[in-house]
């Protein structure tokens, strides 16, 4: 209780003082609700041919239709609740293996450190953007969302990793851990009871720069349509936008409802994540910890 | 200079093999894993067109096997892979039958190394430089007006901004080409050369867009932390000109992890161009790629990955063995 209480406390003043809070913040509960209406669409996500085709933005159909007889303003909501279930899927996975390899590799040191740190390096290095599309052109037609999210998570977990297990490498030297390394607590117990509170708020902002990543990838893939066609999501609007050539028919809403649901989407999740990693920059709170529980140190 | 060779040198260098090894080693190991058989593919897109000989069937799926390296046990197949790639054989392209692979890739190098090679220098020129700046004059006008349009620039995904590019000023109002390389064939020549920049421009300026932004933020970022230390403190009171500061004090110490980032974020950047030249149809690598997929060409996928990664990986290298040429620390222990 006490938790969420602080947590309130936290939001609003972030709303209050941080005008990148305030705007990230209002952009993505839109883009959220919008998402949410999915659920009360009249229309499946795949269905064609259910409304007239091509029409411009009108009163009845506020995003105008498309060349599929699909109604735009409901396309978009499926779309952007889609690419977000792909992203967070994606960096759920990809953070998780992050998290552990680093903070395992970090708390481990040694040969271990040195191996996985060498490993998380090659991956690094490798561009991923030609070997997603190897693999997604094999996989096409057979991919599912979640397929390509799972793809997309097991390739993004090493740069996060590194940034783990430097923050695992600076927490480890701390005294609180050496009082609990003193008074037995195992390492599992120390790096998810001592450490993981430190560790969380880079993890939310690190978690938004995942979706960022994941976001652009999946718009990315499927705009060259190696992902799965039948289902909207930003990308795969694009795609049949293009596809259907709105740029010589001039029927462009079909085409700029995904474009600006990903800019504001991406401008928005970037505000929020650079607004969060001020307002909680681990210094800081290390520092604030210490004077008001007065005994950490 | 030793203590470069065995100290860093050496183990960069062992880096760059693990990275080449694993790499080769996983694009070898992802096709195989996968549950759809390229070979069957190849043959029902064959063989459902027409009504062809079971006899001619074998043969061609024993060539096309042949073809894919999917003769023999796998630990042999793998041997066979590395011994192609010693050979610079990457097989022909199925698109371009019979070209061979490496040519598509060496007719398609130039474009993307001298697109790439101009936006990511002047890329983190500009962003350093600008983000610098920026952190040393936090107050101005013009740095949060600078600040807040590149941190609106710097999320959105390389295919977008490329494509709003595209939008506006090549089919809106058509200042510049709408595709392609060059006009007319490739010689010295004047028109030849303005025609070159005229189609590299929007490409190169979405790139330099999206790379001056990530560069902004990180040199502001780092600059901030020289800004704030002793020595910089030390040499405002002394009452140092401005510049001498900013160059020697500021920019000179926040280079060295821009020039390490620069290895870092480079598999990025290639990434980027790949996917502008695919929005704006320039004839590099990217492109080749794409109707590649377009065209079910498995043979050019393959190579273009594999040039990729040795690709990208000796460049790191290259830039991180650079390294001492910023560092004196490690040019004189």
């Amino acid at each position: 209780m006490q938790t969420f209480r602080a947590a309130t406390k936290i939001v609003a003043d972030m709303f209050r003082y941080s005008p990148a809070f305030r705007s990230g913040s209002t952009i993505l509960v839109v883009l959220l609700i919008l998402a949410a209406l999915s659920v009360v669409s009249p229309y499946g996500p795949s269905d064609r041919q259910v409304v007239p085709m091509n029409l411009p933005p009108s009163p009845s159909y506020p995003f105008g239709t498309t060349a599929l007889g699909q109604d735009v303003f409901w396309l978009t909501a499926f779309a952007i609740r889609n690419s977000l279930f792909v992203a967070g899927l994606a960096v759920v996975i990809g953070r998780s293996i992050g998290v552990l390899l680093g903070s395992f590799s970090g708390y481990t040191g040694g040969a271990t450190d040195r191996i996985l740190s060498s490993l998380a390096d090659t991956f690094i290095v490798i561009p991923r953007l030609p070997l997603l599309m190897l693999i997604a052109f094999i996989l096409k037609g057979t991919i599912t969302l979640s397929g390509l999210a799972v793809l997309l998570g097991l390739l993004d977990w090493a740069w996060p990793s590194k940034r783990y297990r430097a923050q695992i490498l600076s927490l480890r030297e701390e005294e609180f851990t050496q009082t609990a390394i003193f008074a037995g607590m195992g390492s599992l117990k120390i790096i998810i009871r001592e450490h993981l509170p430190f560790l969380i708020p880079f993890l939310l902002a690190d978690a938004v720069s995942g979706f960022l990543y994941a976001i652009g990838m999946e718009v990315t893939l499927s705009v060259l349509g190696l992902s799965d066609l039948q289902t909207p999501t930003i990308g795969t609007m694009i795609y049949w936008s293009t596809y259907y050539q709105v740029l010589l028919t001039q029927k462009l809403w079909w085409l700029i409802a995904p474009v600006a649901a990903a800019v504001l989407l991406v401008v928005s999740l970037y505000h929020l994540s650079t607004s969060f990693s001020d307002y909680l920059d681990p210094r800081r709170r290390l520092k604030s910890l210490a004077t008001s529980q007065g005994g950490a140190r | 200079m030793k203590h470069y060779l065995t100290s860093y040198a050496f183990p960069r260098f062992l880096q760059w093999l693990v990275v080449i090894v694993v790499g080769v080693t996983v694009t070898f190991i992802i096709p195989r894993l996968l549950p759809i058989n390229p070979v069957e593919e190849t043959l029902q897109n064959v063989s459902a067109t027409s009504f062809t000989d079971p006899r001619a069937v074998a043969d061609f799926k024993k060539s096309i096997e042949e073809l894919y390296g999917l003769q023999g046990t796998p630990e042999e197949q793998y041997v066979h892979f590395w011994e192609r790639l010693f050979r610079g054989d990457l097989g022909p392209a199925l698109s371009a039958f019979p070209t061979p692979v490496t040519t598509v890739i060496r007719n398609a190098m130039p474009w993307t190394a001298g697109l790439l090679g101009s936006t990511i220098l002047i890329s983190w020129l500009l962003g350093l430089i600008l983000g610098t700046l920026a952190a040393y004059f936090p107050n101005r006008v013009w740095t949060h007006l600078l600040a807040n349009s590149l941190v609106t620039i710097y999320p959105i995904p390389y295919f977008i901004l490329g494509l709003l590019l595209v939008i506006v000023f090549a089919f809106y109002i058509p200042i510049f080409p709408l595709v392609g390389g060059a006009v007319g064939s490739p010689s010295l020549s004047l028109p030849y050369l303005v025609s070159i920049l005229q189609h590299a421009f929007l490409p190169a300026l979405s790139l330099v867009l999206l790379g001056t932004a990530f560069r902004f933020i990180m040199a502001r970022a780092l600059a901030g932390t020289a800004i704030s230390s002793d020595y910089v403190t030390f040499a405002e009171t002394a009452g140092l000109p401005k510049r001498t500061i900013l160059f020697h004090y500021v920019m000179r110490n926040s280079l060295l992890p821009q020039v390490t980032d620069l290895a870092l974020s480079l598999g990025a950047m290639f990434e980027g161009a790949l996917i502008t030249e695919v929005v704006f149809s320039y004839p590099g690598i990217g492109f080749q790629l794409y109707t590649a997929i377009l065209q079910a060409d498995y043979n050019l996928i393959l190579g273009v990955t594999l040039f990729s990664i040795v690709g990208v990986a000796t460049a790191a290298l290259l830039i991180d063995l650079s390294y001492p040429l910023f560092d004196p620390r490690v040019r004189h222990s």
